[in-house]
């Protein structure tokens, strides 16, 4: 099941990148499709972590979400900048994590990451040490919104 | 309407635009390694998504989109690697953090400071 998933991404991909559509060129991209899924296979590569799926219907909500975040901080990291270092406090702060599977605190932890304004800089277990740029972006994340919303991501809401 | 269209993506290629000179200032203008990777962050999230939004406007339904679409996923997904690996690196290498409180050395966890002794607050 994962596997089929795997070789039609991949085989997507390839004609996305070709641009060639006759049908022996096809039909190579089609085969080395395969091999890829193979050779994947047989690595142990295609499980819950190498090729996650099932995040796929929470992703749908959660990456618009996201994006809107990602806006909203980035506005406010603009305006720190045009105010120069004098508007920054920095904090290191520690987060924990609640999601269940090591899947969702991959994405809880890049999540933070790509917001602007917080960097995880480590990560032990379910618990990140985040730098904030200020005082207010450190809490705003101490709150817990994020946490929640992948909790809910991982449930596949 | 592709009138419309046409103008949309203007304002998001500008405002794109915009994010990526006011990140680059951050660059500058930030003390030290952690607050400058905030200020260049959102150059390749916030920017990346405006810019690449603004051109697939342009480009219309079209193959050219899709490949703008890939191209955002490959930013949303190595960004933060590369972030965290940067972050990561330069705490375990003991760089230490400008922080805004006076006891900031206690609250930097001893394991990051293996390596130098803690910076002067300039």
């Amino acid at each position: 099941m994962r596997a089929v998933s795997l070789g039609i991404a991949l085989f997507a991909f390839w004609l996305l990148l070709s641009g060639h559509y006759t049908l022996f060129l096809t039909g190579l991209g089609f085969a080395s499709s395969i091999a890829c899924v193979l050779v994947a296979k047989r690595m142990n590569l295609i499980d819950v972590e190498g090729h996650p799926i099932q995040l796929l219907p929470g992703a749908m909500t959660y990456v618009p979400w996201l994006v809107w975040e990602i806006a909203k901080s980035t506005f406010a990291v603009m305006v720190i900048v045009l105010r120069g270092p004098s508007a920054i406090s920095p904090n290191l702060i520690k987060v924990k994590a609640s999601q269940k599977s090591q899947v969702g605190i991959n994405v809880y932890g890049n999540s933070i990451t790509l917001t602007p304004g917080t960097i995880t800089v480590d990560v032990e277990d379910d618990e990140f040490t985040v730098h904030a740029l200020t005082q207010s972006t450190a809490s705003d994340l101490a709150e817990g919104s994020m946490d929640r919303r992948v909790v809910r991501m991982e449930n596949g809401l | 309407m592709e009138q419309a269209l046409q103008y949309l993506s203007w304002v998001l290629i500008a405002s794109g635009s915009v994010v990526v000179v006011v990140g680059a200032l951050g660059l500058i203008r930030m003390p030290d390694v952690f607050t400058r990777m905030h200020a260049a962050g959102m150059i390749d999230t916030m920017g990346a998504t405006l810019l690449l939004a603004g051109m697939a406007l342009t480009a219309g339904l079209s193959l050219v989109t899709l490949k703008l679409l890939v191209l955002w996923l490959l930013f949303i997904f190595t960004s933060p690697v590369a972030g965290h690996a940067l972050a990561r690196a330069a705490l375990y290498a003991g760089v230490r953090p400008h922080l805004n409180d006076d006891n900031h050395i206690e609250r930097v966890p001893a394991k990051y400071g293996l390596f130098s002794q803690p910076e002067k607050e300039q």
